[in-house]
């Protein structure tokens, strides 16, 4: 939720029965007035409460969200957000790799996404967290650490896997989730409405990847370190109470850019591009390098790889 | 129209009874509302500041709340344990009692969707899995079945007692026809309900110490001794304090079935701790956080033990015919019974599923205050529905209430529970 002031609270100063048209509004209206005393009333807007599916918008309704989201924003945050809705490019695939033989653990590629994507800075939301693993026991979580911490890395005897939603080919997420707030889209990417999801985790008991995060408190994003460019998909301010996961930087990768972690990355660990396109850079890793999937035995078919590249 | 207004003399009629009653009635009343207030404080709180209140995390992103839920749909379930030997085989001694036991379920129920209301970060979006109105992702998430099925059971037992309550308000024998069909649907129902329930965790290859085939077994073999025993010691009190006739052969009988099904859970969870631990391959890390600890934390430890020794005390009482048929030992037997499937379904269930998480890391996650008085607040809400509906049900039951009686409530005994 948003702090924009609302014109009018639901079911406060309008009756309900004056809502008309269709079965779903007036069915929204009614539980209106319920939902207002739930959330303490006052920060949840009409239109923001009976705002249908993502995917069964129509192209204006699309519009009027967008442009009351940014209102939003801009009254919370003091300063213009642009929240994008760039489509899919067809004839492509988003696909990742990431070279085990280089990755020092350094981290920088974390930092660099919570940027990137306004995660809540506290309490701080990651979507990347970097495994420091053995080397005698190779590719095994119950020997990972996550939480290691010493002056310099790369440790001696160790290596580092970064994990991040392998944007699954078959998502254990997608598919769980009871009303459909979370879809993979054309291009691979698994995204969520955030302005949908009902908050059950259920997709995060789902993920094999630990890929998915949901937001426990209020997110506190600093408005000096809001990055305004966003998409609605992605990393526009999220509210409380509600699952958010890396989307390969859908604002920048539907541009051309690079996701984030692949621009930061300082030993060129991390490589992305066009699974479709023969010539493209993952394409030539994957039919030349050693590659292997993360549990790959749950048959969740990540379009994210792990290589060694040397 | 002769039956919509004596429907409505029997609403009026039931209000009258559930207001009216002794002090000891009105002290139990005011206590689970007292408990009520202060679960509605708790989650005001949550409500205001998120589901960060509660000691929840995204390793362990299930807790309390989806334990006691998973406990409650199988007391929900275990009703079918008094009406499967009372329509099926036409065992008289039972009959009045099922009624008792879809009240309870009706009451498991309501507690069931408290909780899962509780546990969503979003309850002002709780439309959203309504079908129709939101967008129910059906067939493909279990969750979704779950919502449909559990209001279904809800439905039903709801339409069932309230139908055979009217019946014998109105001095009616109960159409056969239309009951019976619909008590023998509840049957399937109702294990459908844990069954749905146990898939939901079933199906997640994800996390390997739910995905076992024998889950869903689980759960109906352990619902079918918990259920029961709140059932029997109820009715105990129930002919202590009301008119009601409730035969010694039927609570007999009833504890013999929970021997039974005892013993089959006892069969499946060894079944599935032998798999795990005789083979020993790297899934064992759940069962190993569970019974023993795992790199020094053994916060489950103790709980797990306690869950397996109760129910193993439990199962030679109930085993044994001089022990079943001792009220003392009965009770006592009750008690292990519940105590053992209320810490293996509720935290024993979710907890290991989710420690270690699916990158190694173990978190110790233990309910906050907020969860616990929330989860109160719940389970009031459930004790006073069953309060309620007992209240109004049973002189009912007996005839005392009625719609020739019920205009003259002067002459009624007073109802105290």
């Amino acid at each position: 939720m948003t702090d924009h002031k609302p014109e009018c609270p639901i079911g406060g100063c309008e009756p309900p029965a004056t809502i008309g048209g269709t079965r779903r509004e007036f069915l929204g209206a009614a539980t209106a007035a319920m939902a207002t005393a739930l959330t303490g009333c006052g920060t949840l807007s009409k239109e923001e409460f009976l705002q249908h599916n993502f995917r069964e918008l129509s192209k204006q309704e699309v519009l009027d969200v967008i442009a009351r989201l940014e209102k939003e924003y801009q009254a919370k945050y003091g300063r213009e957000v642009k929240v994008a809705n760039t489509p899919a490019i067809p004839g492509v695939i988003f696909g990742y790799a990431l070279d085990l033989s280089r990755c020092i653990g350094c981290r920088r590629c974390v930092h660099a996404c919570v940027k990137e994507n306004n995660q809540s800075r506290d309490p701080e939301i990651q979507w990347i967290r970097v495994l420091q693993m053995d080397k005698e026991e190779g590719v095994n979580v119950q020997h990972a650490d996550a939480y290691y911490n010493p002056e310099e890395v790369p440790q001696e005897g160790h290596f580092y896997m970064p994990v991040q939603c392998q944007q699954c080919k078959k998502p254990p997420c997608t598919k769980v989730c009871p009303v459909g707030a979370t879809w993979r889209d054309k291009d691979g990417i698994v995204v969520v409405d955030y302005n949908w999801c009902i908050g059950c985790r259920y997709c995060m008991a789902a993920c094999p990847y630990g890929a998915r995060h949901f937001n426990w408190g209020e997110p506190h994003l600093p408005a000096d370190e809001v990055n305004p460019k966003t998409h609605y998909l992605g990393n526009r301010p999220r509210p409380k109470g509600v699952v958010e996961k890396c989307t390969f930087c859908i604002q920048r990768t539907r541009n051309g850019q690079y996701p984030a972690c692949v621009e930061i990355c300082p030993t060129g660990s991390r490589k992305f591009g066009n699974l479709l396109d023969k010539d493209s850079e993952i394409r030539y890793i994957l039919e030349n390098k050693r590659v292997f999937k993360f549990k790959e035995d749950l048959n969740t078919q990540p379009n994210f790889f792990y290589f060694y590249g040397v | 129209m002769f039956t919509l207004r004596n429907f409505s003399g029997f609403l009026s009629g039931t209000l009258r009874l559930i207001t009216k009653g002794g002090r000891l009635y009105y002290a139990w009343v005011g206590f689970l509302l007292l408990l009520i207030a202060i679960g509605a404080g708790a989650y005001i709180g949550q409500l205001k500041d998120g589901l960060i209140v509660t000691k929840m995390r995204d390793q362990v992103s299930w807790g309390f709340y989806i334990g006691n839920f998973t406990f409650l749909v199988g007391v929900a379930a275990a009703a079918i344990m008094l009406v499967i030997p009372a329509y099926i085989y036409d065992w008289e001694p039972i009959k009045e009692i099922t009624i008792l036991g879809e009240m309870l379920a009706i009451s498991a129920l309501i507690m069931c969707l408290g909780f899962v209301m509780v546990d969503i970060g979003r309850p002002d979006r709780f439309w959203h899995i309504i079908p129709l109105v939101g967008r129910l992702n059906w067939p493909q998430s279990m969750l979704a079945w779950d919502v449909i099925v559990l209001n279904l059971y809800l439905l039903l037992n709801w339409f069932v007692v309230t139908y055979l309550l009217f019946c014998a308000y109105t001095e009616r024998h109960y159409v056969k026809k239309l009951v019976l069909p619909l008590v023998l649907l509840s049957i399937p129902m109702a294990v459908s309900i844990h069954t749905v329930t146990a898939y939901l965790y079933n199906g997640l290859a994800a996390r390997p110490f739910w995905n076992s085939a024998i889950l869903a077994p689980r759960f109906l073999a352990s619902a079918f001794c918990s259920g029961p025993a709140i059932l029997l010691i109820l009715l105990q009190v129930l002919r202590k304090t009301t008119k009601l006739t409730i035969k010694d052969e039927a609570i007999f009988k009833v504890a013999e079935l929970m021997a039974y099904t005892m013993g089959f859970n006892l069969f499946l969870t060894a079944a599935e701790a032998f798999k795990e631990l005789y083979s020993g391959t790297e899934h064992m890390v759940y069962f190993q956080y569970l019974l023993f600890g795992l790199k020094g934390h053994t916060t489950l430890v103790p709980y797990a033990w306690a869950s397996i020794l109760c129910g193993l005390v439990a199962f030679i009482l109930f085993l044994v015919p001089r022990t079943r048929t001792n009220w003392v030992t009965l009770n006592i037997g009750c008690v292990l019974i519940y105590a053992s499937v209320y810490i293996e379904k509720g935290m024993g269930l979710i907890i290991p599923g989710l420690t270690p998480d699916v990158l190694g890391d173990i978190y110790v996650y233990r309910p906050s205050f907020t969860e616990i008085a929330v989860a109160a607040g719940i389970f009031a809400i459930g004790f006073l529905a069953f309060t309620l509906m007992l209240k109004a049900a049973v002189p009912m039951m007996l005839g005392e209430f009625t719609i020739t009686k019920g205009r003259t409530p002067v002459e009624a005994p007073p109802q105290e529970i």
